[in-house]
């Protein structure tokens, strides 16, 4: 996965990058791309106040200035440029910025980073393995488990966790355990099957 | 969100000496300019919107390994406060010896936010009423006291209809303190001036002329955990609300009997999402004691427990389904296999 983040910062043609560019091109070079994302988020980037962060995501060390303000999710997000994990609420409400740390699903837009060193953050960009897509990435797409999308980063890193906390045995199951992650396309249906799907091979891994 | 700085407790001791200096005379504990954080799903949530404002977070979750066991020491109960929500609603022991706590905690929030909040801040977590929590309205009693209450004649369809006063309607929005309550628990307190037990209904204070003042809490005073005492197999926590899941109380009671040969030894109730604090309905625990509980008992036990109830104009409704839940839950309790 490294390779892959790595890329999508520095390749400077995501649609991501380009956006940023756009709207700083009135006053920035473009040569300023390094920094964009410092760019994007004005509120928290006062440099005087920054102090020093280690976020350990997905395996990789990461050092990081940030305002004390910063939450797991716009770190990942403005910061170290992994933006899998969506902001859809930014109050814990929606889900839709779920990852694992140590292991357990969270909501990282209420988990200020400061508060999150020295754990393992797992994003979805952390799931796949080497050989492919993660068996809950595959059932998303075998079983259709979403419309637009935005909602299914989060969906399925606690999806992953629901399988493996025990919670993903019965229907009913999987609809109690799965409804901290709102899905505004109500792809419900769809992600109960695809939860039922990739149980067996995630219990047996 | 204002500018904080961020610091990491070392031992509880220095936590409440810092907490308690950052309090100026007068002042409330919930706009002291230091707040201790845990799980954070409800200070940084009401940071973000502007509702607390410190100036610097003491992060208390490095006490975890001293406040978090979960025990059960001869007849008692001992839960940590920075135990998690999620790790306490799937304790065995909890499950089999107290299901109103183990289901008071599961049907709360969701799974990510019982996986952060702790028990500690859970019971400590601030209303959900909407004129509160947006800063936009100005009349507030409880952000901005003597503002005047929106919700007295606004949209109140989620407030309550006990324990209000002409200041404040806003619901206690919690689960698990109704378990508390219902069961007679005690708090831990470590304050300035070293540890204290008190009894949990004393916690939470009425909103009455100041319901800018929540709690009993002193300047620098932090939960460390809770007691129990006695075990509650015949126990049930039920929960109305708009959505299955993932949503708070409209109606909620929690229950526990004591039957023995149909009669009832002991009889706690308790009510959620239509009191200003965690409510305890010793009305109808009267009731119900040395009783033999049938339809009839159990419909005067929840007529008694609501009798001093005032609906408003969007939330008259919660008193007749505050009603029928703690029947039903009464019911639950008494036809359980224990």
């Amino acid at each position: 996965m490294p390779d892959k983040t790595d890329a999508s910062i520095t390749s400077g043609f995501d649609r991501r990058s380009f956006i940023a560019g756009a709207a700083g091109s009135a006053v920035l070079p473009l040569t300023a791309r390094a920094e964009a994302p410092a760019a994007m988020t004005p509120a928290l980037q006062d440099s005087s106040r920054a102090v020093d962060v280690t976020l350990r995501v997905n395996g990789e060390t990461r050092r990081l200035k940030l305002d004390p303000r910063t939450t797991v999710l716009d770190a990942l997000r403005e910061h170290i440029g992994l933006t899998g994990s969506k902001k859809g609420c930014d109050h814990g409400q929606c889900g839709a910025c779920t990852v694992l740390i140590d292991g357990r699903r969270v909501v990282s837009c209420l988990t200020l980073a400061l508060a999150a060193q020295d754990q393992d953050i797992t994003t979805i960009e952390g799931l796949a393995g080497r050989d492919g897509l993660h068996p809950m990435q595959q059932a998303f797409i075998d079983q259709d488990a979403f419309q637009c999308g935005y909602c299914t980063p989060g969906q399925i890193m606690s999806a992953v966790a629901c399988v493996r906390e025990g919670h993903a045995t019965t229907d009913d199951d999987i609809r109690e355990y799965m409804s901290g992650n709102i899905c505004r396309c109500a792809a419900y249906p769809n992600i109960v099957a695809a939860v039922k799907q990739a149980a067996p091979a995630i219990l047996k891994g | 969100m204002r500018p904080f700085s961020y610091q990491r407790a070392t031992d509880p001791a220095a936590a409440a000496q810092a907490l308690a200096a950052a309090v100026s005379d007068g002042h409330l504990l919930t706009e002291a300019s230091m707040q201790p954080l845990a799980g954070g799903t409800t200070l940084i949530d009401l940071m973000k919107l502007d509702v607390m404002r410190p100036a610097s977070l003491i992060d208390i979750n490095p006490l975890t390994s001293a406040w978090s066991a979960v025990a059960l020491d001869g007849g008692d109960l001992r839960l940590g406060a920075l135990a998690r929500m999620a790790d306490v609603a799937a304790h065995a022991e909890i499950q089999r010896n107290y299901p109103v706590i183990a289901d008071s905690l599961k049907l709360a929030a969701s799974p990510q936010l019982r996986n952060m909040a702790t028990l500690g801040g859970n019971v400590l977590q601030r209303t959900r009423c909407t004129y509160f929590r947006d800063v936009s309205y100005g009349h507030c009693n409880k952000r901005n006291p003597g503002s005047g209450c929106a919700a007295l004649d606004g949209f109140n369809r989620t407030h309550a209809v006990l324990g209000t006063s002409e200041q404040c309607i806003a619901t206690y929005p919690g689960d698990f303190a109704q378990a508390l309550i219902a069961l007679d628990a005690s708090v831990d307190i470590t304050g300035r001036s070293g540890t204290r037990q008190v009894a949990f209904a004393k916690l939470h204070k009425a909103p009455g002329d100041t319901p800018q003042i929540e709690t009993t809490l002193a300047p620098g005073d932090l939960i460390s955990g809770f007691t129990i005492a006695g075990r509650w197999p015949r126990s049930v926590y039920l929960k109305a609300r708009d959505r299955q899941s993932y949503e708070f109380a409209l109606s909620s009671a929690a229950v526990a009997l004591d039957i023995e040969d149909g009669m009832v030894r002991d009889a706690r109730v308790a009510l959620g999402g239509v009191a200003t604090v965690p409510w305890r309905a010793p009305e109808a625990e009267a009731l119900l004691r040395g009783q033999r509980l049938d339809d009839a008992l159990v419909q005067r036990a929840a007529e008694a427990a609501f009798a001093e109830a005032r609906g408003r104009k969007h939330n008259a409704f919660k008193i007749e389904l505050g009603k029928r839940v703690l029947a039903r839950a009464l019911k639950q309790a008494a036809t359980m296999e224990v």
